[in-house]
């Protein structure tokens, strides 16, 4: 075990994982973590803590993170390149280890643009992939970026995201197969909505050897309206949302319920597809439905070890 | 390669001329004569615009380049009307007012905004390509600079932002990493990608604290 967290247990062991998403209150409030830690205990694995998503001030993924596992819930605790250098980061690694988090993902962050501080100075220090091998390296040479030694144990399950819907589309694997090597341990994808193309990138992913080497969790995005379906087809860059999923919505008589039944189909869908290990219930602000999507898609009871 | 200027608003030129009411006009004949920002027709554009809101034009002039030390010999041979005005209003990029900020015994103000060394794209089209980050990647990146050309500078993209081309922060901006991926796939070196770039040395860069150098 390189953790040992309830995530990395739950993959190792071979079976289906389940994380969901618990995104930190723009505010000070602890309860807003323990309602959500809440909501998911008993249908996910691990919860993702978001870090300043969509660059928008949030209390902060360790605080979060912490919180959540208060709840007696895994986090995963989300660490964006945008905001911190690598003095920043290593510190929040360590601290976030001495308080019990052990799941770390590693993503370059949606840029400044998108947020709610578009004027700040973003930092970009090292890059998503770097930041995966200077954990890996922290983890098992026990050594920070500058080659220094670091006291005490350094147990890290290490995570990335990749998204089969970018372009090159071809490029996909190689960057999936270059976290792999960087040292990622798990990797949670961008939300699926067109099978088809998921499932060929799997099948390049696969026919590398790379289900072998990390645990794959197909990201799932539930949708709760119609409007929501067409701005993630219009507007969300690197998600595709096919004509008929905005369809669906448009006409159903109840969107929430169409859009829980969407997920439930997508992960039934996705869980058939040769090497893929879990899923990834991203439902923000909607982390409720979890429960019930999980349910449905015949993912509980949770715990499951 | 030019050095990109744009003209401030009128309202921020003014507002940072406050209370000086003669200005003299410095105008530059190399980068802001291209960019049409610091050019003949704009110098006197600005003295209208000046004299419109109640200022006192005391004179004008374009130097051949405003960030030459020849700078320092136009301004004395101008020292009539320069010595009448308050302070001296630089319509060239920030090397020039830097550059009249030391011979001058004035305040001297910037009309325009300096944004980039350009690389000229297509007529009167320019791009940024370089940063000046002392520390060339140009030969792992088939010369074209991820530093620059890519909004989170990532040394190995492209990121998951990257669609049909363009990046996710604007339609109007090229993926850089999609640039290098075509021309390594026209070079037949795709293979390239698969390495991963270490993170980066940043020190000399102007991350490093400020640069100077001694040539000769």
């Amino acid at each position: 075990m390189k953790a040992g967290t309830n995530l990395e247990k739950v993959l190792e062991s071979g079976k289906f994982a389940v994380t969901a998403e618990a995104g930190p209150p723009k505010g000070t409030s602890p309860a807003v973590m323990l309602k959500k830690g809440e909501a998911l205990r008993n249908c996910c694995d691990a919860a993702n803590v978001t870090d300043n998503q969509t660059a928008i001030v949030r209390m902060s993924s360790l605080a979060g993170s912490v919180l959540l596992k208060q709840q007696n819930v895994d986090p995963v605790m989300q660490i964006v390149c945008r905001d911190r250098n690598r003095l920043a980061i290593q510190s929040d690694v360590l601290g976030a280890i001495a308080l019990g988090v052990g799941n770390f993902l590693c993503l370059s962050g949606d840029h400044q643009k998108f947020g709610n501080h578009p004027t700040a100075k973003s930092v970009f220090d090292i890059d998503s992939i770097q930041l995966i091998q200077a954990l890996k390296n922290m983890r098992d040479e026990k050594k920070f970026i500058c080659g220094d030694d670091i006291s005490g144990e350094v147990p890290m399950f290490i995570g990335a995201a990749a998204n089969p819907y970018a372009d090159p589309f071809e490029f996909r694997v190689t960057r999936l197969a270059k976290k792999v090597k960087a040292g990622a341990d798990f990797i949670q994808t961008q939300a699926v909505y067109d099978v088809a193309k998921f499932a060929k990138w799997m099948e390049m992913a696969v026919a590398r050897g790379l289900d072998k080497k990390t645990h794959i969790l197909a990201g799932v995005i539930p949708i709760r309206s119609a409007g929501m379906a067409r701005y993630m087809r219009d507007y969300v860059s690197g998600v595709s949302v096919p004509d008929e999923v905005v369809t669906r919505m448009e006409q159903a008589a109840n969107a929430k319920e169409e859009g829980a039944t969407i997920a439930v189909e997508l992960i039934e869908q996705v869980k058939e597809i040769p090497g893929v290990h879990g899923v990834h219930i991203m439902a923000v602000g909607w982390e409720d439905i979890v429960s019930e999507i999980a349910e449905r898609a015949g993912l509980l009871p949770r715990p499951i070890l | 390669m030019i050095t990109i200027t744009e003209q401030k608003p009128i309202e921020e030129i003014t507002q940072s001329l406050g209370k000086a009411k003669k200005v003299y006009l410095v105008g530059c004949g190399t980068c802001a004569t291209i960019c049409y920002t610091g050019g003949k027709s704009e110098v006197l554009d600005m003295k209208e615009k000046l004299e419109a809101v109640g200022k006192k034009v005391t004179g004008w002039m374009v130097v051949p380049t405003a960030c030459d030390e020849l700078t320092k010999y136009a301004l004395e041979e101008q020292a009539g009307e320069v010595k009448k005005a308050d302070a001296i209003l630089a319509m060239t990029c920030a090397f020039g007012v830097q550059t009249m900020a030391m011979f001058a015994d004035k305040p001297v103000y910037p009309a325009l905004n300096t944004l980039f060394v350009g690389k000229e794209e297509a007529p009167g089209q320019f791009i940024e390509v370089c940063m000046q980050c002392g520390n060339c990647i140009l030969a792992t990146t088939v010369g074209i600079c991820p530093l620059v050309r890519c909004a989170k500078s990532l040394l190995n993209g492209p990121c998951g932002g990257s669609v049909e081309g363009k990046c996710e922060v604007s339609p109007d901006i090229p993926c850089a990493w999609q640039l290098i991926y075509d021309r390594l796939a026209a070079l037949g070196k795709l293979d390239e990608l698969e390495e991963i770039v270490p993170l980066r040395d940043w020190s000399t860069s102007r991350e490093g604290g400020p640069r100077r150098i001694t040539i000769g």
